[in-house]
């Protein structure tokens, strides 16, 4: 699907990538890390055409800088930092839409799902709306044509949990005919969703590995958890994960989706001393479309 | 031509909301109605009286502000779009280069434009409502050479966002642009040709390859058909041109150098890293 060979790119005399060569397949959902200044933005930036370089990047055979029209119309990109246009959502929206061919009804309907309602805000300037609206348009955009590869950057990094939680639930429905490449700095922020890492440094690919995930993209997990006191930060925190309070914020319980488990135990992890009782238990649903087999011949578990 | 379109709109739009397109539109409105204000209609000059006075003024005016103005915008938005993420987002949409360029620039000439031809009507409205005499004629050829003004300027300007990888060195060369254009202007000429440094073929050859130049004789060529004002080289331009050629070479010569540094600003956009 993806092909890099032998990519190469200098600025002035820094060399940014080095001879980088990589073949992505269809539906792969690649963690591309790296600490900054390792390549990762400079590589995006070659896939989508952006960047000249040495060597040759093609998407599904053909180059994203010859073809740009016919290439882009497939690439679905979230930017980290959401630009700073000035121009209101719903010429953002329409001017995305009429690009990609796409009805714009699909990016509402997605915003929507993300627990976005776009219609008190489409007047307003792009760059007024909160960090999490941005990302959440952005993402609804990315998602709302037929994308064939989804291109993003720290994607779910300014989501609250509910909308982390559709956000995966609507990656899990694409992830059969979508490759996927999410760039981050850190594996633990992305390592739920993907099943191979590639990690940069120095414009060199220095890791590259397959990931064995039992849990699909849309898999859930019921949690019960019991505290000694009442602690005003942890029922706040557990309210923010959509939990429930079974008794004088003593006893709480929940569902974690499968891919922000991680997450989610990072963040119980700052009450251990509170904590009198942790259950965490895989919810299995009769029908697991998304469901990832353990990878072929994997021998790096990241989870 | 759709991508095109879509690109010009989205540039208009950003355009209205900034803060620098309020602050130009109040200027040349302003500068009419400061005008109109202090009785310029009223006062005479070589003759000229009424509209026709304000009219000259006002191309005298916007002749010293425009192509600054057009410079310093053009080239503060294109690279600082560029440097705050804009072009990485916006050019990851499936639009060709050469509808996203072409488009930003007829998105940015319909908005620099604007203003200024709707500063020339406000004039015109205000003369027919006070029952001043429009000088149809004047007012069309004027139009035609703020028009042809936006356009090489813009031009430059793209040309400038194209070499410039940061928004202060676009900055920074704009001004030096504008900076050189002026030093070129006839009345320096005219200083180093009375010092004998240069010869008076050569001073004139430089004012006329001198877009500002150029649009200064233009103008002055109107209430002043013989360019009295402009002396010795008065003779040059007219025996080379004549006063109808001069006003037809003032529109063409302008126009080709903007378009061309737009072509040469678009081959530079194609071929280099594009955030």
């Amino acid at each position: 699907m993806i092909c890099f060979s032998n990519v190469s790119k200098s600025f002035r005399k820094t060399r940014v990538l080095d001879d980088i060569s990589l073949e992505i397949g269809l539906s792969e959902r690649v963690a591309l890390i790296g600490s900054n200044g390792a390549g990762k933005t400079t590589l995006i930036r070659c896939l989508l055409g952006e960047y000249t370089f040495d060597g040759q990047v093609t998407i599904a055979g053909r180059d994203p800088r010859q073809e740009r029209t016919a290439v882009l119309g497939t690439i679905g990109f979230v930017p980290q930092l959401p630009p700073p246009l000035k121009m209101p959502v719903a010429q953002l929206i329409d001017f995305s839409a009429a690009l990609c061919g796409t009805d714009p009804a699909n990016i509402h309907q997605l915003a929507q799902r993300l627990g976005l309602d776009l219609e008190p805000i489409l007047t307003r300037p792009f760059v007024k709306l909160s960090g999490g609206m941005k990302q959440k348009l952005l993402i609804a955009i990315a998602l709302g044509r037929d994308a064939k590869v989804l291109v993003m950057d720290e994607p779910a990094a300014n989501l609250d949990p509910e909308a982390r939680k559709i956000f995966f639930e609507l990656l899990a429905e694409r992830q059969e005919d979508v490759t996927m490449l999410i760039s981050s700095h850190r594996l633990n922020e992305v390592s739920a969703l993907v099943n191979r890492v590639i990690e940069m440094d120095m414009g060199k690919v220095v890791l590259d590995d397959r990931v064995a995930d039992d849990v699909s993209l849309s898999g859930k997990f019921s949690c019960r958890i019991s505290i000694k006191r009442n602690e005003a930060a942890f029922a706040k925190a557990m309210l923010a994960w959509n939990f429930s309070d079974l008794g004088n914020g003593l006893e709480w319980e929940g569902d974690v989706p499968g891919p922000d488990r991680l997450r989610f135990m990072g963040m119980t992890s700052r009450y251990v001393a509170l904590i009198s009782d942790f259950s965490l238990e895989e919810v299995m649903s009769p029908a697991e479309p998304g469901t990832v087999s353990p990878a072929d011949g994997a021998d790096g578990a990241a989870n | 031509m759709n991508q095109l379109w879509l690109t010009a709109k989205l540039d208009i739009v950003e355009s209205l909301r900034a803060r620098w397109f309020q602050v130009y539109t109040l200027v040349f409105g302003g500068i009419v109605a400061l005008l109109f204000l202090f009785g310029l209609t009223e006062s005479r000059v070589l003759g000229f009286i009424g509209l026709s006075r304000l009219l000259v003024t006002y191309i005298q005016l916007t002749m010293a502000i425009l192509p600054i103005f057009v410079l310093i915008t053009t080239v503060r938005s294109v690279a600082g779009d560029r440097e705050a993420g804009v072009y990485e987002y916006l050019l990851s949409l499936p639009v060709s280069l050469a509808a996203w360029f072409w488009g930003k620039i007829l998105g940015r000439y319909i908005v620099i434009f604007l203003p200024v031809f709707g500063a020339m009507v406000l004039a015109v409205l205000i003369a027919l409502v006070r029952g001043i005499e429009v000088p149809w004629g004047m007012f069309t050829y004027y139009t035609a050479l703020l028009a042809v003004m936006a356009a090489c300027f813009l031009g430059i300007g793209m040309l400038i966002s194209a070499l410039a990888r940061s928004t202060d060195m676009a900055q920074g060369a704009a001004f030096v642009v504008w900076l050189t254009l002026l030093l070129f202007l006839d009345l320096i000429l005219l200083g180093v040709m009375i010092q004998g440094k240069v010869s008076p073929e050569v001073a004139v050859t430089v004012a006329l390859a001198n877009p500002l130049q150029v649009f200064r004789t233009a103008a002055l060529a109107l209430f002043d058909p013989q360019l009295i004002v402009l002396g010795p080289s008065a003779y040059v331009i007219l025996d080379l041109f004549g006063v109808t050629g001069y006003k037809v070479f003032a529109l063409v010569y302008p126009t080709v150098v903007g378009v061309a540094a737009a072509t040469l600003g678009y081959q530079l956009f194609r071929r280099g890293d594009l955030p």
